[in-house]
């Protein structure tokens, strides 16, 4: 796995940001979903409507991702957000990790 | 042979009527898993059925190694053991009493639908019915219940093959079986259901 940066930052600019202010830019926390033998398709498509209220639709496309792609970034938020959810999700059985967004 | 969950039309409950034999085997898997999370150290295994010793998986609990406590209550953080250590120790006691109280339920159910304690009648059947929550709680037990016999049988995906060339009185291929009805009594479940 690899991240592009977009665009390279003004070393200037960078140098005028104070700690909180790059706490406050945004670095999100996400639900990571792995793929396991056991579940069923059908079964963590539910757990995705279920849970996060999402639409048949997007379940699906969450739940093929874990499938193929051997896992998927199933919610994001705050750290306390994401150990409910990642908490929530090993009450369904499903195989679950937090961490800092990419 | 039970053919499964279906929606009730009128009530929209999940109804299954199963076969005493079949009931009997989920609440023996269940109460089995109730013990696993309780941490109850299995009975010494001296001279055992090989098909029930394959089905316990009440096994060494005290050793975190243990493979279906680790894939029942996995690490939250990956490359962070004291992130990890700090998420489990608030959460794997609930978690762990969640799961138990669920398999505790699909026991009470059977046996409030009338599986007696000790069934000698084969031609009995046992009628349930779930109410929606009720049959969110039974679709997390099997969860959990397939994952515990999939990660002792060490299941992996497409490897269907190798389980059919088993032959069938091997007790690997009885569990297989067992897992593999699991699924089909999960997968009716979820469509009753939604």
């Amino acid at each position: 796995m690899t991240t592009a940066s977009p665009e390279k930052v003004d070393p200037g600019v960078q140098q005028d940001l104070t700690p909180e202010s790059i706490t406050l830019a945004d670095t999100p926390w996400v639900t990571v979903v792995w793929n396991d033998p056991v579940n069923l398709m059908s079964y963590v498509t539910f757990v995705f409507q279920k849970h996060f209220g999402y639409g048949k639709k997007k379940a699906e496309k969450l739940m093929m991702e874990v499938h193929e792609d051997g896992k998927s970034v199933v919610s994001s938020g705050t750290r306390e957000e994401m150990e409910r959810d990642v908490q929530a999700m090993h009450e369904y059985g499903l195989w679950a990790t937090l961490s800092k967004a990419e | 042979m039970t053919s499964g969950f279906v929606r009730h039309r009128r009530s929209k409950r999940a109804i299954a009527t199963f076969s005493v034999f079949e009931a009997d085997l989920l609440r023996s898997l269940a109460g089995q898993l109730v013990e696993l999370l309780h941490n109850e150290s299995a009975v010494a295994a001296t001279e055992r059925d090989p098909l029930e010793a394959l089905l316990d998986f009440s096994g060494p609990t005290t050793e975190p190694e243990d493979p279906v406590l680790r894939r029942l209550f996995p690490n939250a953080y990956q490359g962070d053991d004291e992130a990890a250590g700090e998420f489990r120790r608030y959460t794997e006691g609930a978690l762990r009493d969640g799961k138990a109280r669920a398999a505790g339920t699909v026991i009470d159910v059977l046996e409030e639908a009338g599986l007696p304690p000790e069934p000698t009648d084969e031609d009995i059947t046992i009628d349930v019915e779930l109410e929606p929550e009720t049959a969110l709680v039974w679709m997390r037990s099997f969860t959990d219940l397939r994952l515990a016999l999939g990660t002792r049988l060490e299941v992996e995906e497409g490897d269907e093959e190798y389980w059919y060339s088993l032959p069938d009185d091997d007790p690997r291929a009885q569990a297989h079986h067992i897992y593999e009805w699991l699924g089909f009594l999960q997968e009716t479940l979820v469509a009753a259901v939604r």
